[in-house]
This record gives C-alpha cells, structure tokens and sequence, in this order.
C-alpha cells in the first residue's frame, strides 16, 4: 500500500497508526499517534538511543526536531482536507529545557493554512506541559506540483 | 552517523543511508528529521573546535531550510562552522549535500549556549 493509500486509509478510520508505521523514521523515533481531548497528540516513546548526551542523559536535539516536525505533519493531515503529504521547507526550532529519559508528546497548530503554503507551530513537553522542553514553527509546501526545483 | 574531519571552528560529518531513516518508504528519500539530528551534531561538533576552553554546551535554536530532496540511497555529508564565539553564545552555520556543498539540500544557523549547568537546562 503507498503512503497516499495508507493516508487516504487514515482519514477514513481516523487511526494514524497505519500511517507512521509505514515511515521507517517514524519506526525508528517509537511514534505513536492518539486522538486525545480534541488534540491529536504524538508521542515518541523513550528508547536509549534517542539520548544525545548520556551525561545528563538528555533527549538528542535531533530526536526532538523530527517528533516536532513529525507532529507538525500529522497535524496538518489530520485537519487537511486534501490528500497530499506536505513537504517541508523550513523549520525552526527552539530549545527550551532538557528532555529526560522518559517520553515526550507533541501537538502541532495550524497556524495559516493556504492554498500552496501551511505555517505550523508545535510544542513538545514530558511530564508538565506547561513546561515545554522544545517548539517549534514549520512552514509546509502543501500543494502538489508547487515543489519547486526538487 | 560518522565524523569525517574536525578543524578549527569546522567539522564534517557523514551520516550512511539506512533504510531505518527514511521518510517516504514509496520513494526511499530520508526523513527531514534524520537531517535535522545530523546538522545539529554536526554543529555541536563545530562549537566545541572553536572553543578554546570545553564545557557542556546546549543548542539554544537551530532553523533548518530543505532545499532540496535528497536522493535515496545516498550518504549524507554535513558541513558545519562555528563562526563567533561569544562570552556565553556561540552561532553555526551548517549545509547538509550528497557531493558538492554548493549545491546542499539542506543549509541551517544555529545558536548554542555555552558553559551551561550541569544537570542541564530546567
């Protein structure tokens, strides 16, 4: 099944979870996808090899960036209603406290969602989710055949 | 993810493709996030060889611009420069390409804050 299928799928049941298995990063960063009060959240379970600094330990800054755009990607799916996957064209990433070895959930909002272009902003948090531990803000290419020169 | 060179402010890193990083199983290209991870190591790298004394450091932000898909089954290089150190901040540029880094598909700027507690950021 493609991923446009397994997306088309996902919208239809309203389970995401076909979805991020199918994407081997998603896989590899243990993301799970649940519909929660209203808020899609996606959580990246806690694996060992997520850490970055085994000093602290703390959640590599890489791990973060993907969970944050990951979020950021399955927010836009779920609210979309067309069926295209977005691509991304920037993101930015704030780094506000350091993620322990535990799990750590996002949420995107769509902030502007355009014909050609969607802006998102995601907040990713671990036990208080009044304290953040990252945000960030994605600007998404969501019309087909608008990718530039790729 | 490997090191291929560190030199003064500099640092090259080289991440191998792995089936286990891609992002579009249709097409085989990587995920952004497995981008992401490279170019904030490799930028990381970058600060602690310009700075002359070491201690811990933490990313403060990092923006990420994706130029242009990378071709499945492709290594991924990333060059990274620290180019100010600042008393306690220091400022990267990083460009991620497959042979020519003036042709990348990635390019990004960070800041890291330098000396930081131990026990991290709360």
């Amino acid at each position: 099944m493609s991923l446009v299928d397994r997306l088309s799928e996902a919208k239809r049941t309203g389970n995401y979870q076909g979805l991020l298995d199918a994407v081997p990063y998603s896989r590899l960063l243990g993301l799970t996808a649940a519909i929660d009060g209203g808020e899609l959240i996606t959580t990246m379970r806690y694996a060992d090899h997520l850490i970055g600094n085994p000093a602290l330990p703390a959640l590599h800054g890489g791990s973060l960036g993907a969970l944050l755009e990951s979020a950021a990607i399955f927010e836009l799916l779920w609210r979309a209603e067309t069926i295209v996957l977005p691509k991304t064209i920037t993101i930015t990433i704030d780094y506000l406290r350091s993620g322990g070895p535990v799990d750590t959930h996002a949420r995107g909002i769509v902030t502007r969602h355009g014909r050609r272009v969607a802006n998102v902003r995601v907040e990713a948090w671990q036990a208080d989710r009044t304290m953040p531990v990252a945000t960030a803000h994605a600007i998404f290419l969501v019309k087909p055949e608008a990718a530039a020169s790729s | 993810m490997e090191v291929v060179e560190i030199s003064r402010s500099n640092a090259v890193f080289r991440l191998k493709y792995d089936e286990k990083l891609v992002g579009n199983p249709d097409t085989g290209v990587l995920h952004g996030g497995a981008i992401t991870a490279l170019l904030d190591a490799c930028s990381g790298a970058a600060v602690f060889a310009a700075l002359s004394e070491w201690g811990p450091i933490a990313t403060l932000d990092l923006r990420i611009d994706y130029l242009r898909a990378a071709e499945p089954g492709r290594d991924v290089l990333a060059h990274a420069t620290c180019y100010r150190v600042a008393r306690q901040v220091a400022f990267t540029r990083a460009v991620a390409y497959l042979d020519d880094e003036a042709d990348p598909i990635a390019s990004s700027a960070g800041t890291f804050m330098l000396q930081t507690k131990p026990g991290g950021r709360k």
